[in-house]
């Protein structure tokens, strides 16, 4: 309502000049990048029926690789926001020999073709690889397995993590942390009451992102996972394997129900986030 | 709380940012650290608060050790240059959070907590804003929020690191004046830093004058303006005239003439500098015995006193301030022919002039004291 209101009236000259121009390209980019794809994939499965897609969405196998992507990419990007956050900190607030590698490394996620990243670590973890060897005597097993998912999501969501806390911790005073101490404060209330609040919304943007970019993963994955249906099939893998298939409509499907879900949980992500600077 | 600062040092890395620093404040007082950017004011400050430890030397908050002790166990309010408000806490929380931090067995209970804060805001003028953001509050508002802060947890002392320096003219002046009728209220041990004279003439107790690491010197504002330790603390008290000259036998000899100058008797012969406060020169239309002669290159007449700058023969421009009154009487103007005379100068060595990368001491001087005869005017022709 009140966007509406700014631009009824006559406004006057602004000195941010081309609002109207420029929201007009981004609406019509956006349209054109995002909105179309999504919408022809939303048209896809229309073929199916309301129930055809129904029936589609909730075959046992299909519900299991929802349940598998969407809880592997919550847990990996929780396991992400903790430890991101650490490395973040550290980053910032000490400097030691080496730091600018490590700054660096941080990235390499980004840059790693994911199937390689998916090769390696499968090699780490397989029950003879260097991790997988200590790790099978304790009766836990990584490669070809649900964990194998979330070990494979955590390293490829770190960097989302990290490059979204980093710049604001920078910017957080130093000031701020000694007037909670002047004040009384422990270390570890400084950093509950005052430095995580102040930080909140960006390690929210970093979840988020980490968790879009677990949900969509897949080539990292396949390799790790195993994929084997009802245990260790992620639903991108479901949607190719469809796709080979010649199920288009049925893999389209699995997409919608996959966008709707990211969309619901970004949506709240997002609100949240609104809530926390609104007061 | 009284507090005694014995052999401060403190050190970054090579680089000596406080020498041995003595100094004891009296139960209540309000003391002035000034001095310019980089003198260790501070610093020194930062060490009494405990929010860093000296490299050397103790500090006694009436008779007990602090140094090694805690900020927890210090209790000193700081208000920090840049207030250093909880941006995500309400004004309300800002306060209360000094009171909600404490042990559980010290924390007072939920409706007391409310009882305290709401009395401080009181205090500090800002009872209708609890509920505000620190961002929505103006520069001096955010400044006493943080000196509220302060003050929520019953602080022994109290510190301000610059508490005015980032807010406007008016608002300094009436926050300032605030400050001190909330001090003299209290009675709260104080100690601020400011790098402007004005400032702590107007507001502290007693004013120690920093350079480079070193204290200049010690005590009230009227003695220090008055009686400027040395050369560094002259000009850093204010506007100030400056004349070579040079010392013969405890005389200032200038091109135009002699002046007696008895606070210098001990000093040896040399290249000297004279100081002169702008109001302390007289000026006259006619000539005058032991006067230089000088042409008005420029009057501002807004303010209680006017300023007038005259040029010298050689070229020197000299600034002046004369009462409104006088300068009608004078009916001065751009141009017009003076003769100007001071009525009370200072000399000090040309080695304890202020420079760059030395320290200022007055040689065969201690604290300077009143001569015991009036100054005699200068260059007599």
């Amino acid at each position: 309502m009140r966007v509406f209101a700014r631009f009824l009236p006559r406004r006057a000259p602004s000195v941010l000049p081309g609002f109207g121009p420029a929201l007009g390209f981004a609406l019509a980019y956006l349209s054109i990048i995002v909105l179309m794809p999504l919408a022809a994939l939303v048209l896809r499965p229309a073929e199916l029926g309301f129930s055809g897609f129904v029936a589609v969405v909730t075959q046992p196998r299909v519900l299991a690789a929802l349940r598998l992507s969407f809880g592997a990419s919550l847990i990996a990007a929780a396991i992400n926001a903790v430890f991101g956050m650490i490395v973040a900190w550290v980053l910032v607030r000490y400097s030691f020999p080496g730091k600018r590698l490590v700054d660096a490394l941080v990235d390499l996620p980004f840059a790693l073709p994911t199937a390689v990243a998916g090769v390696a670590l499968t090699a780490l973890y397989a029950p003879n690889g260097w991790i997988g060897r200590l790790l099978q005597p304790l009766g836990i097993e990584v490669a070809f397995t649900p964990l194998g998912v979330v070990v494979a999501l955590v390293f490829i969501g770190l960097p989302f993590v990290v490059r979204t806390v980093q710049p604001v911790l920078q910017d957080l005073d130093r000031e701020v942390e000694e007037a909670a101490a002047s004040l009384g404060a422990s270390r570890w209330q400084t950093i509950v009451r005052v430095i995580l609040p102040a930080i909140l919304p960006a390690l929210l943007t970093g979840f988020a992102l980490a968790l879009a970019r677990g949900v969509g993963e897949y080539g990292s994955v396949i390799f790790i996972a195993g994929n084997m249906p009802l245990v260790s099939e992620i639903a991108p893998l479901l949607i190719v394997i469809k796709l080979e298939q010649y199920d288009y409509a049925g893999a389209a499907a699995v997409g919608v129900a996959m966008l709707s879900i990211s969309f619901v949980m970004l949506l709240i992500l997002n609100l949240l986030q609104r809530w926390h600077r609104g007061h | 709380m009284n507090i005694e600062i014995k052999d401060i040092q403190k050190r970054f890395g090579d680089f000596v940012a406080l020498h041995q620093i003595n100094l004891a404040i009296a139960q209540g007082e309000l003391l002035a650290l000034l001095g310019p950017s980089g003198s260790g004011k501070t610093t020194l400050l930062r060490i009494i608060a405990g929010l860093e430890q000296p490299t050397s030397g103790s500090i006694l908050f009436g008779g007990d050790d602090l140094v090694g002790q805690s900020l927890r166990e210090r209790k000193i309010g700081f208000v920090f240059q840049h207030y250093a408000l909880f941006r995500h806490m309400t004004v309300f929380e800002n306060v209360a959070f000094g009171l909600r931090v404490k042990r559980r067995a010290e924390r007072p209970a939920e409706a007391e907590i409310g009882k305290r804060v709401r009395r401080l805001l009181d205090l500090v003028q800002l009872g209708p804003f609890g509920g505000r953001y620190p961002s929505q509050l103006s520069g001096g508002q955010r400044q006493r929020v943080a000196l509220a802060r302060a003050l929520a947890i019953g602080p022994r002392v109290l510190m301000l690191d610059e508490p005015f320096g980032a807010l406007d003219a008016k608002v300094r002046k009436e926050l300032r004046r605030w400050l001190r009728g909330l001090h003299d209220e209290m009675g709260l041990t104080s100690v601020f830093v400011t790098h402007d004279q004005e400032e702590a003439l107007e507001l502290a107790d007693r004013v120690v004058i920093m350079n480079q690491g070193r204290i200049e010197q010690i005590g009230s504002p009227d003695y220090v303006y008055e009686h400027p330790a040395s050369a560094f603390a002259y000009e850093f008290l204010g506007n100030v005239n400056r004349f070579e000259c040079a010392i013969r036998n405890g005389q200032a000899v200038f091109a135009g003439g002699t002046i007696s100058v008895p606070e210098n008797a001990n000093t040896g012969d040399g290249p000297a500098i004279a100081y002169v406060r702008p109001h302390d020169i007289e000026v006259f239309t006619g000539p005058t015995a032991a006067a230089l002669a000088a042409t008005v290159s420029y009057i501002s007449a807004a303010g209680p006193l006017a300023k007038v700058e005259v040029a010298a023969a050689d070229g020197r421009l000299i600034e002046i301030e004369l009462a409104r009154p006088m300068l009608r009487a004078l009916a001065l103007k751009v141009g017009s022919l003076v003769h100007i005379r001071a009525r009370k100068a200072r000399v000090f060595r040309r080695d304890a002039e202020p420079s760059p990368g030395e320290t200022h001491s007055i040689r065969g001087e201690g604290r300077y004291s009143e001569p015991a005869t009036p100054p005699a005017p200068m260059w007599h022709i």
